[in-house]
């Protein structure tokens, strides 16, 4: 990959603050993000990925810290002024979240609603050609043109889901987040809606960032995987690769949960992984995960292992992870 | 094969004009996981419901054991099957402590045994060990897969026969999954309970399951051995539901189109042809059947209901 990333995040760092308590729920994340490429982000409820998310947008409460930076298409997001902050809300990068009924407008067609950030940020002119764009937007993610009459609650939730990718597609953007955009959908609705981001990723060169929990989702859909703990990146490295030869032990009973059929050695043995994730504001010392860890010796319970190269474009967050002999 | 401890035969629910289950037939064997397995709306939660006795059938009959589809046998099953949903946190009052969370059920049934040592041993056995430990904390107190598990020792307090557990990791992080999966096949190896689990995911059947039992639009269209099903599907439909599970390499995958069905429009004939890629494709017309398959409602045969069933 070659010039400047869409997207470049450097030692991210965020930090929700309460009347006791501060909570870094992202620690010092960096990665880029290339043009037409597709990265997944994966962990469990609580590890910091729907956190780093939204901060990229910058659609974190007022009193949220961000330190570190964001940069979409060359531009520092941390330093926008809100005016123009909204403009590339929308146009350069937009966001689809989990759980479609909640995030549309019960009361409201669902045309108006697609075409409202049309409108507002004048990438179509007239109220006439925003609706045609619509229904081609509607088309475009596999529902009929004439649904934009619709209400929300006359549609099925697979079709909602759509509803909420064409309004993040509105204005065209090079980046589309999406927070769990599946999870709660049927199997073949799932199937379908990921097969609609591929064929959008690949004629329109639309980049994505894809969040979810389910590890052999994101293999399916991503060129390249970030595997999160307790806010920072534990594995990272191509999809197929990392899902099928995982070296953080985290990564390995991540993709273990979600067994291969076929494969003997998980049939009639569900794998688990004991314990919940560290409550962020009070992290053990050490490697974070080492009181889960069936494997960690007594230097994961005193230094923090930073990402280390595991293999070429590979690097996990894990003492036991040897460098690569030359 | 055992006398099954559970046989559902031509059960039929109707919500008005929806036939949500729709002759509908299964058996279950002590000490067996049936995985139900289907699209929303395909009324497996329908049919379990039914099966516990929360709906009544139109038509058709469920029996336990031996003993007569009657209102005694009816009561009796309601003490011998146990029903777990999908989210432990919905399932748990807040405000009780997992003891009394526990011994609710038996205090409902006016339960005359030793209460504390059932309830004791009801957690042991979901995996709360030592029970003491558990017994005065509150829900919010501990994680997420022990929730579930609190939720699974209320119903083994129970000595349930059967357990019906309505998706029950679909809520749960991917690291609790496998923990809950393996304490459900644990209950079944080492103290001789059945489960039917109500899922959409294919891998929990992989995982934990003896047979499986595919249901389309009310109906079981395919029905065996977990590892036959899954290696060579017979069915169309299970086949499409296979090739998209994300990991599966290597086969094609048959998205079907169109939304979930609508039991409130069974479609005539066979009542997957309007989505069948076998139809779609052509092959029916070849292979001389596509009369058949929009004119004729395939039964359940060798465990499966289609008039091309694929035999490997």
């Amino acid at each position: 990959m070659s010039g400047a990333p869409l997207l470049h995040i450097d030692d991210l760092w965020v930090r929700y603050r309460t009347a006791t308590r501060e909570i870094p729920a992202v620690q010092g994340v960096s990665f880029d993000l290339y043009r037409g490429g597709s990265i997944g982000l994966a962990g469990e409820s609580g590890c910091g990925k729907s956190t780093l998310a939204n901060a990229i947008l910058r659609l974190l409460p007022k009193e949220t810290e961000v330190d570190g930076r964001i940069e979409l298409e060359g531009e520092d997001v941390l330093a926008m002024k809100p005016g123009r902050l909204r403009a590339v809300r929308w146009t350069s990068a937009s966001i689809v979240f989990q759980g479609a009924l909640h995030a549309l407008n019960p009361v409201q067609r669902i045309s108006k609603q697609i075409a409202e950030p049309m409108l507002l940020h004048r990438t179509e002119t007239s109220k006439g050609a925003a609706i045609r764009r619509v229904r081609d937007l509607l088309e475009k993610v596999g529902l009929p043109g004439d649904r934009a009459d619709s209400y929300p609650h006359q549609l099925s939730g697979g079709q909602r889901q759509r509803v909420l990718i064409a309004m993040a597609l509105a204005c065209d953007p090079h980046l589309l987040i999406a927070d769990e955009p599946t999870t709660a959908l049927d199997v073949m609705v799932q199937a379908q809606v990921l097969t609609l981001l591929a064929d959008l990723r690949r004629e329109h060169g639309l980049s994505m960032l894809f969040i979810t929990h389910d590890l052999s989702v994101l293999t399916d859909v991503c060129d390249e995987l970030l595997v999160m703990y307790a806010g920072r990146v534990v594995e990272e490295g191509p999809a197929h690769e990392l899902f099928r030869s995982a070296r953080h032990p985290y990564t390995r009973a991540l993709a273990a949960a979600f067994p291969t059929i076929g494969d003997p050695s998980s049939r009639m043995r569900p794998s688990g992984l004991p314990g919940d994730p560290p409550d962020p504001a009070h992290l053990p010392d050490g490697c974070a995960f080492h009181p889960r860890c069936a494997l960690a010796i007594d230097a994961c319970r005193i230094d923090r292992p930073e990402l280390r190269v595991a293999a070429p474009g590979r690097r996990a967050a894990c003492v036991l992870v040897e460098e690569p002999v030359r | 094969m055992s006398t099954p401890i559970v046989s559902v035969d031509d059960a039929h629910v109707r919500f008005g004009t929806a036939r949500a289950v729709d002759g509908a037939s299964l058996e279950v064997h002590a000490g067996e996981v049936l995985a139900l397995v289907g699209e929303s709306g395909s009324g497996k939660t329908t049919l379990i419901r039914a099966i516990q006795g929360l709906q009544p059938l139109s038509q058709g009959s469920i029996r336990f054991g031996d003993s007569a589809d009657s209102g005694s046998g009816r009561r009796r099953a309601r003490r011998d099957v146990q029903m777990i949903f999908q989210d432990p946190t919905g399932a748990l009052n807040p405000r009780q402590t997992i003891y009394e969370i526990v011994a609710e059920g038996l205090r409902i049934r006016r339960d005359r045994g030793d209460e504390a040592a059932k309830v004791a041993d009801a957690l042991s056995r979901a995996g709360l060990r030592p029970p003491e430990r558990f017994s005065p904390l509150y829900p919010h107190e501990v994680s997420g897969g022990q929730r579930q598990r609190v939720v699974i020792a209320g119903a083994m307090v129970m000595e349930p026969m059967l357990l019906l557990a309505d998706e029950p990791v679909a809520s749960l992080d991917a690291s609790i999954r496998g923990e809950i999966l393996a304490l459900m096949r644990s209950l079944v190896d080492e103290h001789g309970l059945s489960i039917i689990a109500v899922t959409h995911d294919l891998g929990l059947a992989w995982n934990i399951a003896d047979r499986i039992a595919v249901m389309y639009l009310g109906r079981i269209v395919e029905i065996g051995d977990a590892e036959e099903v899954l290696a060579a599907p017979k069915h169309p439909y299970t086949r499409a539901l296979l090739s998209v599970v994300p990991e599966i390499e290597g086969m094609e995958q048959q998205i079907l189109h169109g939304e979930t069905p609508d039991p409130r429009r069974i479609p005539p004939g066979c009542r997957f042809h309007p989505r069948c890629p076998l139809v779609a494709s052509g092959e029916a017309e070849r292979l001389g059947i596509l009369a058949r398959c929009t004119g004729d409602d395939p039964v359940l045969v060798n465990g499966v209901a289609c008039h091309a069933p694929r035999s490997m």
